[in-house]
């Protein structure tokens, strides 16, 4: 089983978000990254755990520049056996899923898993382009994945419920919460990461088709109207009357 | 401007953020809806009230695979010559916006939150609600996904012609084994209210009085990731960062400290309440309206409120 996991990396959930020349530039000051959530804690762990139990080998990708290597470090510390950066800076979904579509195409994986969405651009694009340039089918959303011999099976959330789904590999999957539990590299990953393989390769020139023109912040909340806890009569009266939501 | 949004009328249900993606397709051109399945062709022309000149269905498939709908939804853009492609950002459309925009070449704006400016540029949200941002597309088609609620349907009446559609779509690359949808529960993500609980709450056997209040109030229920992880709720109800993102019209929190994470996925809420026995809790810094007391004293009491008004309308 050759399984390929995107990487990527996105600010820690705690960074203080602002922007900087004329609202244009997201402010890295400060920021610690991380490797994006959804990556690690379920696309990453289940392929991992795929491996072990169906032997193989499990690759990340991540379109980037050197400054995201300490992220790729971390998944290869988590377990991953080897690392692929193309070596370009991520500017959009569509750039992003070309090169990975390009680097993939004649490798033989048969599962690309990715993440549910990036937590800084919330895009939820890049799954659904991979497959589409490599004309594979797409299961978004999964929150459960096995696979028997060259059948996938998988839970995948739908509105109000879930639904059971099989597809043939090769095949791309988002993955989301229910997948795997995260797991914490010890000092033996740790170690072993600083020597695994980490492949640089020369973008194919995947051109992206959409840009972020500025940024803005939402404008700050006004004081919260304290209510009596002893009058929730009150508090559905306003929330008939002024807020307008009953 | 020709216009082109795909409609899931699966099941023959047409959902309120459908109705959402018609009128925010007539904001931009001349819409025309392309669905498939075997939807009354009645309902469908429904849609005309939201702006749709015409309905084109394929009723050679039923289901929501993304390869036969993006073939589906390919051919019909080129068949009305559509320079810009609506979906509704929910779980169908976040599976096929994606594939039709690398197949048509056409910049995606995923998370569509406003209707596309004088420079063509779309507002999204970014950082999990934390901040949003506007997206320039710089081929020429584009295809648009719309965040659910946070636009409102017009109903100004008509109808549209139902036109049969042929797009050769092939087979479905996703077999549907089995769906699971528990019965009367009001899904989340397109419930417009939502009663969430945290660990505030204690242990499983207290969320009788979040169940109670949510019905009274005909609400989903959602709650914090802890409160999943531990196992007291399904996963399917965490909300925040890592869980669900959603954005009702209200949102009423009991025993949720407002954690940075947590806030990211309900920040898009119209209007919040925060019940918290501790008046620092962070979460009253993002709340409309406030409760400073105990959830166990408190939730009944808000049920009791809502019943007598729900029994005066
Ligand atoms: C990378 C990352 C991602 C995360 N993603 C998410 C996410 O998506 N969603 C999420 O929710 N969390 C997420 N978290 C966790 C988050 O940081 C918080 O730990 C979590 O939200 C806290 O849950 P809670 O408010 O239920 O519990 P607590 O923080 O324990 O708060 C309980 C609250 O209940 C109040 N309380 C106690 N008793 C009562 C009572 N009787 N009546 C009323 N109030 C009472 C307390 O005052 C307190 O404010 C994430 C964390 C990380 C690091
Ligand atoms: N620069 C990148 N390099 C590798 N994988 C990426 C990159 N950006 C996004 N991804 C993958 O695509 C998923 C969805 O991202 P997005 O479409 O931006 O929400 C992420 O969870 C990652 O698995």
């Amino acid at each position: 089983m050759k399984i390929l996991v995107c990487i990527s990396k996105s600010p820690d959930t705690t960074s203080k978000i602002a922007f900087t020349e004329g609202n244009t530039k997201f402010d890295e000051n400060g920021v610690q990254y991380i490797v994006n959530p959804y990556d690690e804690w379920y696309a990453l762990v289940r392929g991992l755990e795929l491996k072990e139990a169906l032997g193989g080998t499990v690759t990340t990708i991540t379109v980037g520049t050197a400054a995201d290597d300490a992220t790729i470090r971390k998944a290869l510390a988590i377990g991953a056996d080897n690392a692929v950066r193309v070596d370009a800076e991520a500017t959009d979904a569509y750039q992003v899923a070309s090169e990975i579509a390009a680097y993939a195409k004649d490798k033989g994986f048969d599962l690309v898993l990715t993440g549910k969405e990036t937590i800084n651009y919330n895009g939820s694009q890049v799954a659904g382009m991979i497959a589409e340039e490599l004309e594979l089918p797409f299961v978004s959303l999964a929150t459960k994945l096995n696979v028997e011999g060259t059948t996938a099976k998988l839970d995948k959330e739908i509105v109000g419920g879930v639904e059971t789904v099989e597809a043939q590999l090769p095949l791309v999957v988002s993955c989301a919460k229910g997948m795997a539990e995260q797991r914490i590299p010890n000092m033996r990953g740790i170690m072993a990461a600083r020597t695994k393989p980490l492949e640089v390769v020369t973008p194919v020139g995947g051109e992206a088709m959409t840009s972020f023109v500025s940024f803005d912040l939402p404008p700050a909340k006004s004081a919260v109207k304290l209510i009596d806890p002893e009058n929730m009569d009150e508090l559905v009266e306003l929330l008939h009357n002024e807020a307008k939501v009953l | 401007m020709s216009v082109l949004v795909y409609v899931n009328s699966n099941n023959g249900k047409i959902a309120k953020n459908a109705m959402e993606a018609v009128t925010y397709g007539k904001k931009i051109g001349n819409v025309t809806v392309v669905t498939n399945g075997g939807a009354d062709a009645g309902a469908l022309a429904e849609l005309g009230a939201y702006g749709a000149d015409k309905v084109l269905v394929d009723r050679a498939f039923e289901g929501t695979d993304p390869q036969q709908l993006t073939k589906l939804v390919v051919a019909a853009a080129e068949n009305v010559g559509a320079e810009t492609v609506i979906f509704s950002n929910d779980l169908v459309g976040k599976s096929v916006a994606s594939r039709v925009s690398a197949r048509m070449k056409a910049g995606l704006v995923a998370g569509a939150t406003g209707v596309p400016a004088e420079d063509g540029t779309v507002k999204v949200n970014v950082f999990s609600g934390k901040a949003f941002g506007f997206v320039k597309v710089n081929t020429a088609k584009r295809v648009i996904s719309l965040l659910p609620n946070s636009f409102q349907p017009e109903n100004n009446g008509g109808t549209a012609a139902v036109e049969e559609f042929t797009s050769n779509s092939g087979e479905a690359g996703i077999k549907v084994l089995e769906t699971k949808k528990p019965e009367g529960a009001i899904p989340l993500p397109e419930a417009e209210l939502v009663v969430s609980a945290g660990r505030g709450l204690k242990g499983p056997e207290n969320w009788g009085m979040v169940e109670e209040l949510a019905t009274e109030l005909g609400a989903a229920t959602a709650c914090s990731r802890p409160v999943a992880d531990i196992g007291w709720r399904p996963h399917h109800e965490h909300v925040g960062q890592t869980g669900v993102a959603i954005r009702p019209n209200l949102y009423i929190a009991a025993g949720i400290s407002g954690a940075i994470q947590h806030l990211a996925g309900v920040n898009g809420s119209k209007v919040i309440v925060v019940i918290n026995t501790d008046p620092e809790a962070p979460f009253f810094k993002a709340a409309d309206y406030g409760v400073v007391g105990d959830a166990f004293e408190v939730l009944p009491r808000l049920t009791e409120a809502v019943k007598k008004f729900n029994a005066s309308k």
